[in-house]
C-alpha cells in the first residue's frame, strides 16, 4: 500500500467541515424559506424532530450529489466496470484460463486487449482480474467499515478509560505498515484454497483501525452537541441516543470512508499481488497481471497498460464518487458558480 | 440632535442629506452572491453618508445584510461576490480598488470590529504582537516601540496589567477581553471611521456594557466616526446619532434617533420598536412581536419585501417596491407606500400584542431577539452619557 | 516540554514491548521457518534439522524465545538468519540497509511536503481557477494510480530516454557496483540512483498531502482572523504567509507523521520495482526465505520509526500551536 492511507482517512473526518468556500451565513436557518418551514415543524412536532430534519437533510444531500457532474459520471463508470467484470466476463467468448492459439498478438477485434505469450486472451484475463480485485476491495471495505464503525462509535460514545484503552489498541495497529504485515500473512495464506478471501480478511483486519479513528472523532464531536445533552437531560437511554442521534450523523462520514476504503483496498490488494504475496496463480488479479506485464512494456505494451488502466479507472471513479459525497454531505458548502 | 440636519444645496444622497463634507459616502451599494440555487441578493442598494465623529446605527434582523454591507465597504467580501454601486472615503472611490491599494485605507482610515471576538484573533500570536503588527503596517516604527504602544492601547481599552497581558495568547483571554483587544487593534492607527459589527452580540450580558463603554472610549480617543451595527435598538438609543433600519438587504428607514424612535414611518421600524420593552411604560404596554420571517434573498418577489408580514399592506404593496421618500423632514426618509398612515400610531395599534412567555410558535427567532433587546435596554442604561435627548 | 518528551518516550516503551510481542507471535505462528529445508532434495539428515531447530530456538517455549530475542536486540544481537547458511549478521545488514532506505524516504518526504505545500496554497488561493482544477485532477489521478505501476512506467520511460536521448539515468539498484573512487563520484552516483525512486515514492504522498493542505488553507483563509488581519491593512503577502500559512501548516505536521507507516509500506514496493538493496527488499526476502528474525528486525525498526516520528510531530505541534500545553 502507500502513503495515501492515513492521510486520506484522516481527511474524511477533517474535511467534512473544511470545504470552506462560503461563509457560515449561507446556512443561516433564516436565509432559505425552507429553513423556516423546518423550524416550524420542529416546534409543532417535537417528537418527529429527527425524522423531519433527517429526511430533508438526505433529500438535500442526494440533490447535491446528483448535481455533482464528475461524481455522477464516475458513478456510471464504476457501475459499468462492475457489470463488465461480473457479467461481461462470463459472456465473453474466451475463458481467462483458455488458450487461443494466438501468441502475443496486439489488440484486435478478436482480442481487444491482445494476448500474452501463452496465448491467453487479455480481455478475459483483465475482466477476471477486475472481478477478483473488486471482490476483495468490496469485502475489505464492508467488513472493515462495519468493525471500525462499531468500535469507533463505542469508544467515542463512552469516552473515559474504555476509550483510552480501545484507542491505544488502534494506535498499536497503526504502527505497522499494512502492506508489510499483509505480506507476512499473505505469504502463508495466499496459496491456500480461497486465497483471495484470506487476503481480503487480512486486509480488513488491518484497515478497520483507520475507520474506527474517523468514527470515534465524529462521535466525540456529536456527543458534545447540545441536542444530545438535551436528550440525555430528558432521560433518553444510551441506546436511543445512539440509534437516533449518533448513527444518523455518523453515516455521512462513514459512507465517505467506505469509498476511500474501496480505493485503498484495490490499491493494497494489487500492490500485494504485484510483490508476490497476494493473489497467486492460477487465480489472477489486476496486480498480478501488471506484474506479469511489466517486462513487456516495450514489446507488448498491452499486457502492462490494460490492467493498469483498469486499476486507475476503478480507483479514480471511486475517489470522485467519494469526493462528490463529501461535498454533498457538507452542510456549510454552497459551491459558487465560477 | 446633531449638526447633520442642515438643508442641502448640492447633490443629495438618498438618505436626504448633502454629500458635502461627508467622510464616508455609500451610494447604491449592492452585493450579490452567486450560489447553486441562484444569486443571493444580500444587499440591494444601500446608501448612507457618515460625517466626521458621527455615529450611525444600523439595525435589522439577522440576515438583513448588515455585515455584508460593512464587509463591502472594507473590501473584505469573497472574490465571488458581485458588488456594485459606490463607496467613497473622502474623495477616493474604494470599490474596485486592488487588495494592495485597499490595504492603505484599511486600519489607517477605516477600521473594523467583528461580530465574534472568539475567532477574530489569530490563535498562534500573542495579543500584543497582533496589535503591534497593526501599528507597524502603517507606521515606520521599531518592534519595541510598537510593542510599547500596544501595551498603552491595551491599558486604554481597560485590560489590567496590560504589560504582562500583552504577552498572552488569545486563548488566555476571556471573550470580553478579546473584544477589547480587537478594539485596541481598531484604534491603533487613529482611524477616521470605525465599523463595529455587532461588537457585543457574542458576549455575556454582564460584559456587554463594559465593551460598549470601551467602544465609546475608543471613539473619543481617536475622534473617529462610527458605524455601529446591532440587532438591538437599546444599544442604538444609547450610542447613535442617526439610525438606518435595514430589511431584506435594503434600508427601509433612515433618520435621526429621535425620528426613528418617536416618529417612525415604516411598519417594520414600528414592529422593531414594539418588540422593545419600555421601562417607562411598565407592565401596561405589552410586547408586539413581528410575526413571520424575512423573505428569501434569492428570487425576491416584486413589491415591498415586508408585505407578507405587514399589517397595513394594500394591493399595490405586492406590485411595486416603495422607494425611500422624505417623511417628517428631508433627512428622515422611509420606504413605504403608506408611511403617512403611521402618524401617531403605536406598535400595539399595528401588531398583535403578546407577552414574552406566550410567544406564538412561529416567532422563535423574534423571541430571541426580544431577549437581546431586553439586555440592550439594560446596557444602555449603564452606559455613561448613553441617554438620548 | 522536556519533561513531556521524556514521559512520552517512557510511555512508548511498553507500547514497543507489546507491539513487538504481538509481532513475535504473529511471525512465529505464521509459518514454519524450516519449511524450505523440508522440501530440499535430497532431504537433509535429521541432525541438520536439529541444529537449525536449536539455532532458531524452536526447542524453547514461545515466551522464552521472545525474551531471548528482545534481550538480544537490546545488546545488538538480532538473532540468527537462514541467509548464507546462518552466517549473516542481521544487525550489521540492517544498519547498512537502513541508511540506503533512509536516503530514499527522507528525499521523497521532503520533496512531497514542499510540493504539497506549494500546490495546496496555490489551489486554495486560486480556488476554482484552471490551475486549481488541474492540480485537483492530477492529485486525484496520483491518489488512484498504483505506485508499482507508476514506478514501472517511470523505469521504462527512463530506459527509453537513456537509449534515445542519451541520458544515463540509473534505473536499477541503489548504487553502481563499479563506481570510480572519490566521495564526489559516490555522491553523484547515489543521487542518480535516487532520482526515479524518489519521484515514485514522493508522488503518492504528495497527492494526499496537497489535497489536505488545500482544504486546511481554504478553511483558514475563510476564518475570522484572516479577515481581521486584512482589515488591519496588512499586505496580501503578509496575510498569506504570516497568518494563513503559519496556522494552516500546523495540522500538516500531524498528517505527515500519521502517514509514516504507509510511507514505509510504499518504500517496500518502490525498492522492489527499482531493485534496491534496502529495508523493503530485506523484508520481502526475509518473508520468502522464512527468515523469522529478519522479519522481526524489520518490524521492530518500522515500529520504532513510526513511534519516534509521531513523538516528534507531537512535540512540534506543541511548539507551533500555543494552545497546546504540555504539563
Ligand atoms: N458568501 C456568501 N454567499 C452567499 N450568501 C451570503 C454570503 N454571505 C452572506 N450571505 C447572505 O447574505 C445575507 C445577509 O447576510 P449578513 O451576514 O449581512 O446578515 P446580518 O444582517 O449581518 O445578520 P446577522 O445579524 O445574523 O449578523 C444572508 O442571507 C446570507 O445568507
Ligand atoms: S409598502 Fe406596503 S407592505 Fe411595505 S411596509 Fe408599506 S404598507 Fe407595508
Ligand atoms: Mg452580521
Amino acid at each position: 500500500m502507500n502513503s495515501r492511507h492515513g492521510g486520506r482517512l484522516q481527511d474524511a473526518r477533517g474535511r467534512a467541515g473544511t470545504h470552506a468556500e462560503q461563509t457560515e451565513e449561507v446556512s443561516s436557518p433564516n436565509a432559505p424559506v425552507q429553513g423556516m418551514a423546518l423550524e416550524r415543524e420542529l416546534v409543532e412536532a417535537p417528537d418527529r424532530e429527527f425524522t423531519v430534519a433527517a429526511r430533508s437533510q438526505w433529500s438535500m444531500v442526494s440533490r447535491r450529489f446528483l448535481r455533482h457532474k464528475l461524481a455522477m459520471i464516475s458513478f456510471f463508470v464504476f457501475v459499468a466496470v462492475v457489470l463488465l467484470a461480473f457479467v461481461g466476463g462470463s459472456l465473453w467468448h474466451y475463458n481467462y484460463q483458455g488458450f487461443t492459439n494466438d501468441y502475443s498478438v496486439a489488440p484486435s477485434l478478436k482480442h481487444p486487449f491482445g494476448t500474452d505469450s501463452s496465448s491467453h486472451d487479455m480481455f478475459a484475463q483483465v475482466l477476471r482480474g477486475t472481478q477478483r480485485s473488486l471482490e476483495i476491495a468490496l469485502f475489505v471495505a464492508l467488513v472493515s467499515t462495519a468493525i471500525g464503525t462499531a468500535y469507533g462509535a463505542i469508544a467515542g460514545y463512552f469516552r473515559g478509560v474504555s476509550d483510552s484503552i480501545m484507542m491505544r489498541i488502534v494506535d498499536l495497529f497503526l504502527t505497522f505498515p499494512v502492506i508489510a504485515v499483509a505480506a507476512i500473512l499473505g505469504d502463508q495464506l495466499g496459496p491456500k484454497a480461497n486465497g483471495w478471501l484470506w487476503i481480503a480478511i487480512v486486509l480488513a483486519a488491518l484497515t478497520w483501525p483507520y475507520v474506527s479513528r474517523v468514527v470515534r472523532g465524529v462521535t466525540l464531536s456529536i456527543r458534545e452537541k447540545e441536542y444530545i445533552e438535551a436528550a440525555r437531560a430528558l432521560g433518553a437511554t444510551n441506546r436511543r441516543i445512539i440509534a437516533r442521534h449518533v448513527v444518523p450523523n455518523v453515516i455521512g462520514p462513514v459512507i465517505v470512508t467506505v469509498t476511500i476504503l474501496v480505493a485503498t483496498a484495490i490499491l493494497a490488494e494489487t500492490a500485494l499481488s504485484f510483490i508476490g504475496f497476494g493473489v497467486k496463480a492460477p487465480d489472477t488479479s489486476l496486480g498480478l497481471l501488471v506484474f506479469d506485464g511489466q517486462t513487456a512494456v516495450e514489446t507488448r505494451p498491452w499486457l502492462f497498460y490494460f490492467p493498469g488502466f483498469f486499476i486507475i479507472v476503478i480507483a479514480l471513479s471511486i475517489n470522485f464518487i467519494g469526493d462528490g459525497l463529501r461535498d454533498a454531505l457538507d452542510p456549510t458548502q454552497t459551491r459558487v458558480r465560477a | 440632535m446633531t449638526a447633520s440636519t442642515g438643508v442641502s444645496t448640492s447633490r443629495n444622497n438618498s438618505d436626504g442629506r448633502s454629500n458635502d463634507d461627508a467622510l464616508l459616502l455609500v451610494d447604491n451599494l449592492s452585493v450579490g452572491f452567486p450560489t447553486e440555487d441562484g444569486v443571493v441578493h444580500a444587499v440591494r442598494g444601500v446608501s448612507y453618508t457618515l460625517r466626521p465623529r458621527e455615529v450611525l446605527g444600523i439595525v435589522g434582523e439577522s440576515g438583513s445584510g448588515k455585515s455584508v454591507t460593512s464587509m463591502a465597504v472594507m473590501g473584505l467580501l469573497p472574490k465571488s461576490a458581485q458588488v456594485s454601486g459606490s463607496v467613497r472615503f473622502r474623495n477616493d472611490e474604494l470599490l474596485g480598488l486592488s487588495e494592495s491599494a485597499l490595504a492603505k485605507f484599511r486600519g489607517e482610515h477605516l477600521a473594523m470590529i467583528f461580530q465574534d471576538p472568539m475567532s477574530s484573533l489569530n490563535p498562534v500570536y500573542t495579543v500584543g504582537w497582533q496589535i503591534a503588527e497593526a501599528l507597524r503596517a502603517h507606521h515606520d516604527m521599531s518592534k519595541d516601540a510598537a510593542m510599547t504602544r500596544a501595551v498603552e492601547l491595551l491599558t486604554t481599552v481597560g485590560i489590567p496589567r496590560a504589560k504582562e497581558r500583552a504577552n498572552n495568547y488569545p486563548h488566555e483571554f476571556s471573550g470580553g477581553m478579546r473584544q477589547r483587544a480587537v478594539i485596541a487593534i481598531a484604534m491603533a492607527n487613529d482611524p477616521d471611521v470605525i465599523i463595529a459589527d455587532e461588537p457585543t452580540t457574542a458576549l455575556d450580558v454582564t460584559v456587554q456594557a463594559q465593551v460598549l463603554d470601551t467602544l465609546t472610549t475608543a471613539r473619543h480617543e481617536t475622534g473617529a466616526a462610527m458605524v455601529l451595527i446591532t440587532h438591538d435598538l437599546g444599544v442604538v438609543a444609547g450610542q447613535a446619532d442617526r439610525v438606518l433600519v435595514m430589511y431584506a438587504g435594503k434600508p427601509v428607514e433612515i433618520g435621526s434617533v429621535d425620528d426613528i424612535f418617536y416618529t417612525p414611518r415604516m411598519p417594520y421600524t414600528l414592529g422593531l420598536l414594539g418588540s422593545l420593552p419600555r421601562l417607562d411604560a411598565g407592565d401596561a404596554e405589552r410586547l408586539t412581536p413581528i410575526v413571520g420571517s424575512p423573505p428569501s434573498l434569492i428570487n425576491l418577489p416584486p413589491g415591498c419585501p415586508f408585505a407578507p408580514r405587514c399589517p397595513i399592506r394594500q394591493p399595490i404593496c405586492d406590485v411595486e417596491e416603495p422607494e425611500l421618500r422624505p417623511t417628517t423632514s428631508a433627512t428622515h426618509v422611509a420606504a413605504c407606500h403608506f408611511s403617512e398612515q403611521l402618524e401617531g400610531k403605536s406598535p400595539a395599534d399595528l401588531f398583535q400584542t403578546s407577552v414574552a412567555d406566550d410567544v406564538l410558535p412561529e416567532d422563535a427567532g423574534e423571541s430571541e431577539q426580544q431577549d437581546r433587546v431586553v439586555r440592550g435596554e439594560e446596557t444602555a442604561e449603564q452606559v455613561p452619557g448613553g441617554g438620548q435627548s | 516540554m522536556l519533561a513531556y518528551a521524556i514521559r512520552r518516550l517512557l510511555i512508548s516503551i511498553p507500547i514497543i514491548i507489546i507491539s513487538t510481542f504481538i509481532v513475535f507471535l504473529l511471525v512465529t505462528y505464521s509459518g514454519d521457518p524450516l519449511a524450505n529445508l523440508r522440501v530440499k532434495q535430497p532431504i537433509p539428515p535429521p541432525q541438520v534439522f536439529a541444529k537449525y531447530r536449536h539455532q532458531f530456538r524452536l526447542d524453547q517455549p514461545v515466551l522464552e524465545r521472545y525474551w531471548h530475542w528482545i534481550t538480544g536486540v537490546v545488546h545488538g544481537d538480532f538473532g540468527p538468519s537462514v541467509e548464507g547458511g546462518g552466517t549473516l549478521n542481521i544487525g550489521h545488514e540492517l544498519g547498512h540497509r537502513l541508511i540506503v532506505s533512509a536516503r530514499l524516504v527522507v528525499a521523497a518526504m521532503v520533496i512531497a511536503a514542499i510540493l504539497a505545500v506549494v500546490v495546496g496554497v496555490v489551489s486554495a488561493m486560486k480556488q476554482y481557477s484552471i490551475p486549481d482544477y488541474a492540480f485537483t485532477f492530477t492529485g486525484f489521478l496520483f491518489l488512484s494510480m498504483p505506485l508499482f505501476w507508476f514506478a514501472v512506467l517511470l523505469k521504462e520511460g527512463a530506459i527509453w530516454l537513456n537509449r534515445n536521448a542519451g541520458t544515463s539515468l540509473a534505473t536499477i539498484g541503489d548504487s553502481s557496483p563499479t563506481v570510480g573512487a572519490g566521495t564526489w563520484a559516490h555522491f553523484t552516483d547515489a543521487v542518480n540512483h535516487l532520482v526515479l525512486p524518489t519521484i515514485a515514492l514522493a508522488m503518492t504522498s504528495y497527492a494526499a498531502w496537497s489535497r489536505f493542505n488545500r482544504a486546511s488553507m481554504l478553511e483558514v483563509l475563510s476564518s475570522d482572523y484572516i479577515r481581521l488581519a486584512r482589515a488591519k491593512g496588512l499586505s496580501r503577502r503578509r496575510v498569506l504567509v504570516r497568518h494563513a500559512l503559519r496556522t494552516a501548516l500546523i495540522p500538516f505536521v500531524t498528517v505527515t507523521a500519521l502517514d509514516m507507516a504507509a510511507i514505509l509500506g510504499a518504500t517496500i514496493i518502490t525498492e522492489r520495482v527499482f531493485q534496491w538493496r534496502g529495508m523493503g527488499t530485506f523484508l520481502l526476502d526475509g518473508i520468502t526465505n522464512l527468515d523469522v528474525y529478519v522479519v522481526l528486525a524489520w518490524l521492530l525498526v518500522a515500529a520504532l520509526v513510526v513511534i519516534i516520528f509521531n513523538l516528534i510531530a507531537d512535540l512540534l505541534y506543541g511548539v507551533l500551536d500555543p494552545r497546546i500545553r504540555y504539563e
